[in-house]
């Protein structure tokens, strides 16, 4: 383990929603070892120079999603990002795109209630299988949507969204690529149920394929191919109801 | 303890000046104009050739001046750069293809789109009577 020491200057947007008209930024010189992660660094800041400054984290593993941050204007988890990685001064800002609640704690009931309303939950028509039974998944059918299943909802991809930052009505990244997560799964049947959300303008036809939600991703989920794939998928449904084909389940 | 939470305003004029990333979109997206030039370009081709067999030839040495070529030239360069080399390159991203339950080799989709560019081009060279 090593032991290199470098002072780091953090650079930290601060906001009290009590006293402050606006955010401001406060330094800090943190003496930081270099196989540190920001985040430990942030908590240095909190255990030893101002017990005053809020933000979010909880598992320092990658699992929790809860502490992303900017950090020199890239959406990251600060759990992730090494020290050893940045320069002597390190800007660190909440995630953008979000209103701020006080200090790097952002407000994220916009976008939990844009997941709840893509109903990311698996939807029978059918009657459900016998009570000893279950709905049964080969490996191959699993393999179709298992990287959509690895977002942590940090929400670093609505923090590099242009377009949610211009249009706060659009569903994004992560609700988008969880819908598709359902979709995609063998045992739902509710896709139908999810057309008019998805293919309503403030769904998936809003995103422009930037592109940046996948780049930032700290798991990999890729959702602008999700929502690519799910603009296709919108396009053969909207066919087939015009040329009046029963939409069977892809 | 009262809830006042801040928003941080977006510049709808400049936001695309945040970051390397979305310049980099903002460049893909300039094509636009580019689409826009050869689509007006297109309307006054046709209608030099609806117009007369001497608008038409007029039409035709306008394109073959050197400023000419050397526009055509760029904006093709522009296209490739902007729009062909990375859709290529995220076709497989957008449209993954699977054979029964297992997924096509993403390089096969890409490699797909080359071949499928070549042949479209021999095709429209050999209909210009190029090849």
């Amino acid at each position: 383990m090593s032991t290199q020491i470098r002072d780091i200057e953090l650079e930290v947007m601060r906001y009290d929603p009590e006293k402050d008209k606006a955010p401001w930024f406060q330094s800090y010189t943190v003496p930081c070892n270099e196989d540190w992660v920001i985040l430990d660094a942030i908590n240095y800041v909190k255990d030893n120079l101002d017990t005053t400054l809020a933000y979010r984290w909880s598992c320092h593993m990658m699992v929790c999603g809860s502490c992303g941050m900017m950090v020199n204007g890239e959406p990251v988890l600060t759990c992730k990002t090494f020290v050893r990685e940045l320069p002597d001064k390190v800007r660190i800002e909440p995630l953008e795109n979000f209103p701020i609640e006080r200090d790097l704690v952002v407000v994220l009931d916009d976008v939990m209630q844009k997941l709840h309303k893509v109903q990311p939950y698996i939807i029978r028509k059918d009657d459900p299988p016998a009570e000893d039974q279950e709905y049964i998944q080969s490996r191959g059918k699993l393999a179709i949507f298992k990287q959509l299943t690895m977002c942590i909802n940090c929400m670093c991809c609505y923090a590099a969204c242009p377009q949610y930052s211009l249009n706060k009505d659009f569903i994004g990244p992560a609700a988008l690529a969880l819908a598709h997560r359902y979709n995609r799964d063998s045992r739902d049947q509710g896709k139908s149920d999810r057309l008019d959300i998805l293919a309503d303008h403030d769904g998936v036809w809003e995103c422009s394929f930037v592109g940046a939600c996948s780049e930032v991703c700290p798991k990999h989920v890729d959702p602008a191919a999700a929502i690519q794939q799910m603009k296709i998928d919108g396009a053969m449904e909207f066919w087939k109801q015009k040329m009046g084909i029963p939409g069977g389940k892809s | 303890m009262s809830r006042n939470p801040y928003v941080r305003p977006v510049s709808t004029t400049t936001w695309y000046m945040r970051n390397g990333r979305y310049r980099v979109y903002v460049l893909h997206e300039l094509t636009s104009f580019l689409v826009m030039f050869y689509s007006f370009l297109t309307i006054f081709a046709l209608s030099a050739l609806a117009g007369s067999a001497e608008r038409w030839d007029a039409f035709l040495a306008s394109q073959q001046s050197t400023a000419m070529l050397v526009f055509h030239t760029l904006a093709l360069l522009y296209f490739m750069f902007f729009q062909t080399f990375p859709w290529f390159k995220l076709a497989p991203k957008a449209m993954p293809v699977r054979v029964g339950e297992r997924k096509l080799p993403e390089s096969y989709i890409i490699i797909g789109h080359y071949v499928a560019w070549a042949v479209i081009s021999i095709f429209i060279f050999w209909l210009a009577g190029v090849v």
